[in-house]
Formats: structure tokens, C-alpha cells, sequence
């Protein structure tokens, strides 16, 4: 397993270096002029010049690229324009919160999923099958923009219940956490579904039924453990939309994460800062893809066994 | 639930967006950029059935020709997509060996980006505008077409019937587009259909973070934006285009899954 992680690992590290040097070259595309935002158009030319030098951005495009690389080994993003403060440690001090905005959707969508969607296999076609597939395609299609005004509306200005946004205690996670975790429970409980539907079709289980176990302990101890596996891959692949769907959600609610960081540095044209953040949020994601894809293998060991003899 | 119904139902309401987007000075009652002052922020009445915006504007009016803003990006984005992947792809699985490896490397690195992401850094550096959103959402638009036909190429270029149009002496181009591309029509029209819902939805993702549509063209995503700083007072502005994006993105989803079922494609 050891030297199977650690080839995925030396493969991820072109697709690092592509994003980096994609989202670099983006960056510096940009037709204005950082200094002038800066510094304003009022500026005089020499401070201008200062501060060119000092951002180093007097130097060919070439030779900022290979700073800019030079520095990310030793996790030197740059520093904000705005703040002036590292990147790095501004997305750090705000990542907990979109760790803990993504968990929470993802226990929501996790709690909301599994049940229903294993209730809907075991009774296919019933009315409570139809029923949830349809609000399913409901919560697929609804957009969290949408979702998240529509649930103050309801919970903070019509009941009372909850705060409209900002970060507190648990009350305040809530609304956030099911706006964004409402599409992903859509996304698994078709996927939870189709599993189960399929798993229960196995010869395996036909056997446990035929050698008379209970239908309780065919579902729960036979089915349920091998229908869960493509679960699992579809949790750990979803994540990204989680973080990307995050970026919606922390603007919404005011929610003091990586998201709303980005679009706050988007809007004051903090061009160090915008490439920190896609790149933290694109390397997040492409870690959690590889953490879901060995946790397959170790949940499946046809997998596992597969890499030992050398084809995965 | 009859699956047909639903499809036939995800039909109509295509058709709906398309009929509102081509007919839309004729189907609105108002001039959409019209402003009324005085009636700024009213409610549902009998001259302005979904209620006025900020301006007065008539929201109808904003939502009929907010589906111009839709269709163009739906189609534009996955017509776009739809040739390059199908250039990128058909290279990729047919000249195999280095080309293949290095245009699979780009689409790992392209995949690497969650969503939205990489059009936020887009219309960032670019700066908001329709076009702009068009441009980043193609960017990694054309890798699921591309991913589908290269594959579809890999497993069909051994079969017989590909050999033998080899040995009459057909070329690549004449392969590829006789007897490859319509074996795998059935898989890509379904990958469109559900293009057009994600280009629709992150359009208006976009325009609701204000990265995409300006004022005053009118969009669902840039009118949601508006409605949410109204949501105490006015909640029309954010109920009615909501509900606008969620049926053509529901309608799109029912078309996808229905022509799935009918053309019996398996999902990759």
C-alpha cells in the first residue's frame, strides 16, 4: 500500500504545477495595473515605481513565475495587496470555517441520504420511493442561491428562529449547512439507491436469503456494508463541489470562510490573494480525491489486491 | 412515476425557455428596462403580476427576457465545448501514444479545478461580463465531451467494422465522422442536455456574486443578487427568478435523464 500512496503522490505533482502555473499566468493577464489600484490614479510616479520594485512586479512575467514557484516549497504565497499580511496565513485564519461550514453540510447531506435512499431501494416503486426521488431531482436542481434567502426568509424573518447570517453558535451553522448540503443529499440518495437496488440483485444475497437468515440480517449485515462502498467514493468526490458550492453559501450568510475571503479579494482586485485561494481550495481538492480514492481501496479489498499484482 | 411524463414535461418546459427567449418583446408586458419610481418594490398586482424591482422595473418582463441571457449561455457554452472536445477528444484517441498522454495531463490539471472556481478567477482577472462567463465555462466545458469521445474512439477502433472501412482505404476524418462519431451521438446529446443545466445554473451563480450579467442587461442570477438585499421588505425579487432558474435547470435534468432512459446510455 506504502509505495502505491506514494506513486499517487509523485503523480499529483504535475497536476499541482499545472494549476499553479495556469492560475499564475491568468492572474497576470489582467489588463490593469495592481500599483495604480493600490496607490490610486492620483499617485506620484515615484511611489508608483517604489512599490513596482518592492512587488517585484518590474521584473519579466518569466522571472516572477520562477519566484513565485521558488517560493511555494517554502509555503510562501506572497503577501496581500490589501492587507499586506501572507497569503497563506490570511487563508489559514479563515480555512477552520469553511472546514466546519463543509463537515456540517456533509453530516446534514449524510443523515438526510442513507436512510431515505436505502428505504426507497428496499421499497421500489412504493409511493415513498417516487416521492423522494422526485424531491431528489428538486434538490439537484435547486441552486443554493436560491435555497439559502428562501430558508432566512422562512426560518430567520417569518419564524424567528435562527440568525440570518454571520458566525456564532450552532444555531447560526444551521441554515448554511443545509443550503449547502442539500444538493449533495439529492446527488447520494439516487446514488445510495441505485447501490442498494443493485447490491440486493447479487447472487450473495440470494444465498443468505436461501439458506433462511432473516431479511433484517441480510439487508444489514450483507447488503447494506457492500452497497455503501460507490457511497463513499461519491462523498469524497463531491467534496469539491462542496468547496466550490461553499464560496455561494459563505457570501449568503456572511460566513467568515475561505469563500467569501475569495470573493471579498476578487471584488478589492487582490491578485495574490484570489491565487492563493485558488490554489489552496484546488489543492484541497485534489488531496481530498486522493484520500477518497485509497480509502476505496481499503474499504474493498478486490482493490487493494488488484494493486498489489500491479494493475489497478 | 412515469418517466416519459417527466421527460415530456422537462420538453415543455425547454421549449417555454426557448419560446420566451426568441418571442420576448412580444411576451412581455412591459419594456424591461422601464423605470417607474413610484412603484418601486410593490408587490404582485394586476399590471405587474410578479411585482416591481428596486427601480420600478416590471419583474415578468426582467424574467422573459432574463431567459435570453440562458439560452445564450446554455447553447453557447456547450456548442462551443461540444466542438472543441470533440477536436481534443478525437486527437487524443486517435493519434494515442505522447498526444494522448500530454491531453490527458491537461484534462487531470483542468479537473483539478472544483467548478465555479476557475471561472471566479476568470471573470476576476477578466472582469465581469456575459462573454467572459461564456469563455471560463468552456475552459473546462469541452473535457467531458472530450473525455466521452476519446474513449468511445479507444473501444470502438479495433472493432471490425472500423478495420474494414480501413481496408477499403478510409481515412481517419472519414472514420472518425461516418462510422465512430454516430455510434457515439447517443452518450454526448445527453452530456449536452445536462450541460445546458450547468451552464445555466453557473451563469447565474456568477451573476449572483456579481461576476457575471451587468445591470442593466437583465438575468436571473444578477436579479437574485438585487433580491437579496431586499429579502426583509420584498421578497418577490428573490421568490420569482429563483423559481425561474429552478424549472429550466429541473426541466434540463428531466430531458438529460429521459433521453438517458430512451437511448440507453450508462452514465460514465
Amino acid at each position: 500500500m506504502l509505495p502505491y500512496i506514494a506513486r499517487r503522490l509523485v503523480m499529483l505533482i504535475p497536476v499541482v504545477l499545472g494549476v499553479v502555473t495556469l492560475v499564475f499566468f491568468l492572474i497576470h493577464m489582467i489588463p490593469g495595473d495592481p500599483v495604480e489600484i493600490m496607490l490610486g490614479e492620483q499617485a506620484q510616479a515615484a511611489d508608483k515605481e517604489t512599490l513596482r520594485r518592492e512587488l517585484k512586479l518590474d521584473r519579466p512575467i518569466g522571472e516572477q513565475y520562477l519566484v513565485y514557484l521558488s517560493g511555494l516549497p517554502r509555503a510562501d504565497l506572497g503577501r496581500s495587496i490589501h492587507s499586506r499580511e501572507p497569503v497563506l496565513q490570511t487563508i489559514l485564519k479563515r480555512f477552520p470555517a469553511t472546514l466546519i461550514l463543509t463537515l456540517a453540510a456533509m453530516i446534514v447531506a449524510v443523515l438526510i441520504a442513507i436512510p431515505i435512499g436505502i428505504l426507497s431501494a428496499v421499497r421500489q416503486y412504493s409511493l415513498m420511493d417516487n416521492v423522494s426521488m422526485f424531491v431528489a431531482l428538486l434538490g439537484i436542481s435547486m441552486p443554493n442561491f436560491w435555497l439559502g434567502p428562501l430558508l432566512i426568509l422562512l426560518f430567520s424573518i417569518q419564524l424567528g428562529w435562527l440568525p440570518v447570517s454571520g458566525m456564532g453558535g450552532a444555531q447560526h451553522l444551521i441554515l448554511p449547512a443545509v443550503t449547502l448540503g442539500t444538493a449533495l443529499a439529492a446527488i447520494l440518495t439516487r446514488m445510495t439507491r441505485s447501490s442498494v437496488l443493485e447490491v440486493i440483485r447479487e447472487q450473495y444475497i440470494v444465498t443468505a436469503r436461501a439458506k433462511g437468515l432473516q431479511e433484517k440480517v441480510v439487508l444489514f449485515k450483507h447488503a447494506f456494508k457492500n452497497a455503501l462502498i460507490p457511497v463513499i467514493t461519491i462523498l469524497g468526490l463531491q467534496f469539491g463541489a462542496l468547496l466550490s458550492g461553499s464560496i455561494i453559501t459563505e457570501t449568503i450568510f456572511s460566513w467568515p470562510g475561505i469563500g467569501r475571503l475569495m470573493i471579498q479579494a476578487v471584488n478589492q482586485r487582490d491578485y495574490p490573494l484570489v491565487q492563493g485561494c485558488v490554489l489552496f481550495i484546488s489543492l484541497s481538492y485534489v488531496l481530498v480525491n486522493l484520500a477518497t480514492d485509497l480509502l476505496y481501496g481499503a474499504a474493498d479489498p478486490r482493490i487493494r489486491i488488484g494493486v498489489k499484482e500491479g494493475h489497478e | 412515476m412515469n418517466k416519459h411524463r417527466l421527460a415530456m414535461a422537462g420538453l415543455v418546459i425547454t421549449l417555454a425557455l426557448v419560446t420566451a427567449a426568441a418571442l420576448a418583446p412580444l411576451l412581455s408586458p412591459h419594456d424591461p428596462a422601464l423605470l417607474d419610481l413610484p412603484g418601486n418594490l410593490q408587490g404582485p398586482s394586476l399590471s405587474h403580476p410578479l411585482g416591481q424591482d428596486k427601480l420600478g422595473r416590471d419583474i415578468l418582463s426582467r424574467i422573459i427576457y432574463g431567459a435570453r441571457v440562458s439560452v445564450k449561455v446554455g447553447v453557447a457554452t456547450v456548442s462551443i465545448s461540444l466542438l472543441v472536445g470533440l477536436c481534443i477528444g478525437s486527437l487524443a484517441g486517435y493519434a494515442g501514444r505522447w498526444v494522448d498522454e500530454v491531453i490527458m495531463r491537461i484534462i487531470d490539471i483542468l479537473m483539478a479545478f472544483p467548478g465555479i472556481l476557475l471561472a471566479i478567477a476568470i471573470t476576476a482577472v477578466l472582469g465581469p461580463s456575459l462573454n467572459h462567463v461564456i469563455l471560463a465555462l468552456c475552459l473546462t466545458g469541452w473535457v467531458g465531451y472530450a473525455r466521452i469521445i476519446r474513449g468511445q474512439i479507444l473501444s470502438e477502433r479495433e472493432r471490425e467494422y472500423v478495420q474494414a472501412a480501413r481496408s477499403i482505404g478510409a481515412g481517419p476524418v472519414r472514420i472518425l465522422g461516418r462510422h465512430i462519431l454516430p455510434n457515439t451521438m447517443a452518450p454526448i446529446i445527453v452530456e449536452a442536455t445536462f450541460g445546458m443545466a450547468g451552464a445555466i445554473l453557473a451563469e447565474a451563480g456568477l451573476s449572483f456574486l456579481g461576476l457575471g450579467t451587468q445591470p442593466p442587461t437583465a438575468s436571473w442570477g444578477a436579479m437574485l443578487n438585487e433580491g437579496s438585499h431586499f429579502l426583509l421588505i420584498a421578497s418577490h425579487l428573490t421568490l420569482f427568478p429563483g423559481l425561474a432558474i429552478m424549472l429550466v435547470v429541473l426541466g434540463f435534468n428531466f430531458l438529460g435523464d429521459g433521453l438517458r432512459d430512451w437511448m440507453d446510455v450508462r452514465r460514465s
